[in-house]
């Protein structure tokens, strides 16, 4: 992982196709994210593989101090990515998982060099439509203020701060207004949610207070992990502020 | 967890209820955090000191040994007294003898986390010596009869009011005032007889540097200089690893330092102290003791992942941009080192049977990783110490000791199922099917739930919604 907190990677070549990793959060709670992200792609004339093999990047098991567990559903992901084509993530954590930990967590193992060679091609969704493929959107949805939570692995590990906001930007009804705090962990962290219900609830009352205070009425964010915290947050103290995951929200602005 | 494990979820729980102290670390937190980013607005001129920073730290761990060594020689060429303690039973020990030697009645404390590590105000005590503390933060930290609450601002916790109230308690001659400049001057005034009367000073050292012997100190409020030249005898305590090889080593540490801690270019006060007095020199003590202090450091020195935990130069910037930190504060903790640091740096000292549950007092957000001036990889430590904490090993102090048979079946099977396709779009299809009939009062949800709406389950997987509309598969 990079400690420098910011992290340039080199420019790649538009591909005809790329592999798309759902994620296992979105799998279940947030497919409609996952489809929007392909339809962005897609738009794009790129082609999409979804692998029906893929599960999980193992970051629950990685962070709760089971490795070895973590290891076993990470190296099952390996087949299912064989071409050399960029593998999209619309998760920054879970991009960060697979670009920045693999390495570590395949360390001595006798399939790190591939393990290494898939987490290469790893790119966090708004990451690889602002770099690689230049996406320009028309907005086609009605005035809106909308307000941006960062996640923080995409932040810190995937190096992605600017790009979701360019985005966002492009949007012309669009008013995008940040948060006081736009840097500060809404307290998903995982198994932290639970594990520390009353500091999780703390630091997404923070949140809230934060997003209320802008105006907005959506909070956009990259991340489901993040999103299923603020949303249900949201939703548990009645706010009426939509929580949406960023594909989502491209995806209704300029599709309709 | 054991009987003698820290409760951080219990204590965290009762700071979170304190509106006062939640509102004190926000404000103090915002401040810290908003003032340092001043300090490095310039991202080469940060990128280029803190690879400097980290390389003199790295450099100095890559050979402590001789590095340690070379310092005993120096400081002992210069009249500096060292003495090794591999316990912070032993190092108090040391301190009391030399303390009994000389019939000290009266010590005066500059600002040390080692020596709050010791307990060493609490041990002296015990023993009829009246210690001191002579840091504004410490002192009112010591008055209250609390644990510092922040490794560079001990009193950090407290506002204004609550100081002029406790001063109002506990001075004698205090009369009531909200007026820092006049509490400032206060504590000024019982201190400066303090010193003048002290028979020893102790002090911490941020740097020692092996090269030339010398041990150098940064501090604000003149009480680091004043404990450490006015009383006849000086005792400086450090931990091992905050020895650094060369002279030219300290200016960048110092520059990393003080920007990441208080925002300030340089402290008011930078003492590097060389040798006792000297004939003819007209003030400094009459002695000058060293005492190095292991505690469990050249277990975490032996790891060559842990080390780097070492590699701290003790600024807190970890803390001021801790979210997690800024909600509960640092008494949570119950450790003289809270925050990120403390959570990587107590279960590694003191083992991971008392302490197993800290490095899960993090979000993993990485916040502290990208404001280290050291890099330290916190995070990562983290992550290793959950993962030594439920797994028997030799690496750390306590490893295994949090293992649970129910939580390693839960991972066991969760890896099964998430590493065969099969199990798991069989298992991730019956929950779409029947999820949403969980009961919110079921365990863990019921955590996520106070304040929060049920997640929903969506209808059809990702899986089954590609596969529906023709999304190739290879």
């Amino acid at each position: 992982m990079s400690h420098d907190g910011t992290m340039s990677r080199p420019d790649i070549e538009r591909p005809e196709s790329v592999y798309f990793f759902g994620t296992c959060l979105v799998d279940l709670f947030y497919p409609e994210a996952g489809m929007a992200g392909m339809e962005l792609l897609k738009q794009q004339g790129v082609r999409v593989v979804f692998p029906q093999g893929q599960s999980c990047c193992g970051q629950p098991a990685y962070n709760s101090g089971y490795r070895e567990e973590a290891l076993k559903v990470a190296r099952a992901q390996l087949d299912y990515f064989p071409g050399d084509w960029p593998i999209v993530v619309p998760s920054g954590s879970c991009a960060g998982m697979m670009s920045k930990h693999w390495p570590d967590l395949f360390k001595g193992e006798p399939d790190e060099a591939r393990a290494r060679q898939v987490a290469s091609r790893v790119w966090e969704l708004t990451q690889f439509l602002v770099q690689v493929l230049k996406v320009k959107f028309e907005d086609q949805g009605p005035p809106v203020k909308i307000t941006w939570h960062a996640s923080c692995h995409a932040q810190r590990e995937m190096g992605v701060t600017d790009e979701p906001k360019a985005l966002l930007r492009q949007l012309a009804n669009v008013e995008l207004v940040e948060l006081q705090r736009e840097k500060e962990c809404c307290g998903f962290g995982g198994t932290f949610a639970v594990r520390h219900p009353e500091i999780s609830a703390a630091m997404v009352g923070d949140k809230v207070a934060d997003i209320e205070n802008t105006g907005a009425k959506a909070v956009v964010s990259g991340d489901c992990g993040c999103l299923m915290n603020i949303s249900g947050a949201l939703e548990g103290g009645k706010k009426p502020v939509r929580g949406v995951h960023i594909a989502q929200f491209l995806k209704e602005r300029t599709h309709g | 967890m054991g009987e003698t494990s820290i409760n951080f979820a219990k204590a965290s729980s009762a700071a979170l209820q304190d509106q006062q102290l939640r509102g004190n670390f926000r404000r103090a937190m915002d401040g810290l955090m908003s003032k340092r980013a001043v300090q490095f607005a310039d991202t080469a001129e940060w990128n280029g000191v803190r690879a400097l920073g980290a390389s003199v730290r790295l450099r100095a761990l890559s050979k402590l040994p001789e590095l340690l060594e070379k310092l005993e020689a120096n400081c002992t060429r210069n009249g500096i007294q060292v003495h090794w303690a591999s316990t912070t039973d032993e190092a108090n020990a040391i301190v009391l003898s030399i303390m009994q030697r000389v019939n000290a009645k009266l010590v005066v404390k500059g600002k040390s986390m080692v020596s709050e590590e010791m307990h060493l105000n609490a041990f002296l005590e015990k023993h009829g010596i009246e210690s001191l503390e002579s840091d504004l933060g410490e002192y009112i930290v010591q008055l209250d009869e609390a644990m510092p609450s922040h490794i560079i601002m001990p009193a950090i916790h407290m506002n204004t009011k609550q100081i002029a109230h406790l001063f109002k308690q506990k001075i004698k001659e205090a009369e009531y005032t909200e007026d820092v400049a006049q509490l400032t001057d206060l504590a000024r005034r019982v201190l400066r007889k303090k010193f003048a009367t002290a028979d020893v000073g102790i002090s911490g050292v941020n740097m020692a540097v092996a090269e030339t012997g010398t041990l150098c100190l940064v501090e604000n409020e003149g009480n680091g200089r004043m404990s450490t030249t006015v009383p006849p005898v000086h005792i400086a305590v450090m931990g091992l690893e905050k020895v650094v090889e060369k002279l030219e080593d300290v200016p960048p540490v110092i520059s990393l330092l003080t920007r990441s801690a208080t925002a300030q270019p340089i402290t008011t006060y930078v003492n590097m102290i060389s040798s006792p007095r000297k004939e003819g020199e007209k003030d400094g003590p009459n002695e000058i003791h060293l005492v190095i202090l292991d505690n469990g450091r050249s277990g975490i020195y032996a790891d060559e992942e842990l080390r780097n935990t070492l590699r701290c130069i003790r600024c807190g910037a970890c803390m001021n941009h801790c979210p997690v930190y800024t909600k509960v504060g640092g008494h949570a903790y119950q450790a003289p080192y809270p925050g990120p640091i403390g959570s990587i740096l107590m279960p590694q000292v003191e083992g991971l049977e008392k302490r197993g549950e800290l490095p899960h007092a993090c979000t993993m957000c990485n916040a502290c990783v990208e404001i280290c001036p050291v890099k330290i990889p916190i995070v990562e430590i983290m992550g290793r110490l959950r993962s030594e904490a439920v797994h028997p090993g030799d690496a750390v102090r306590g490893a295994g000791s949090h293992a649970s048979k129910a939580e390693a079946m839960v991972w066991k099977g969760w890896s099964m199922t998430y590493a065969s396709p099969l199990a798991y779009q069989f298992a991730t299809a019956l929950l779409a099917k029947l999820g949403n009939a969980a009961p919110a009062s079921l365990p863990l949800l019921k955590e996520w739930t106070n304040v929060r709406s049920k997640p929903r389950f969506a209808n059809r997987t990702l899986h089954a919604l590609a596969r529906e509309k023709g999304i190739p598969d290879v």
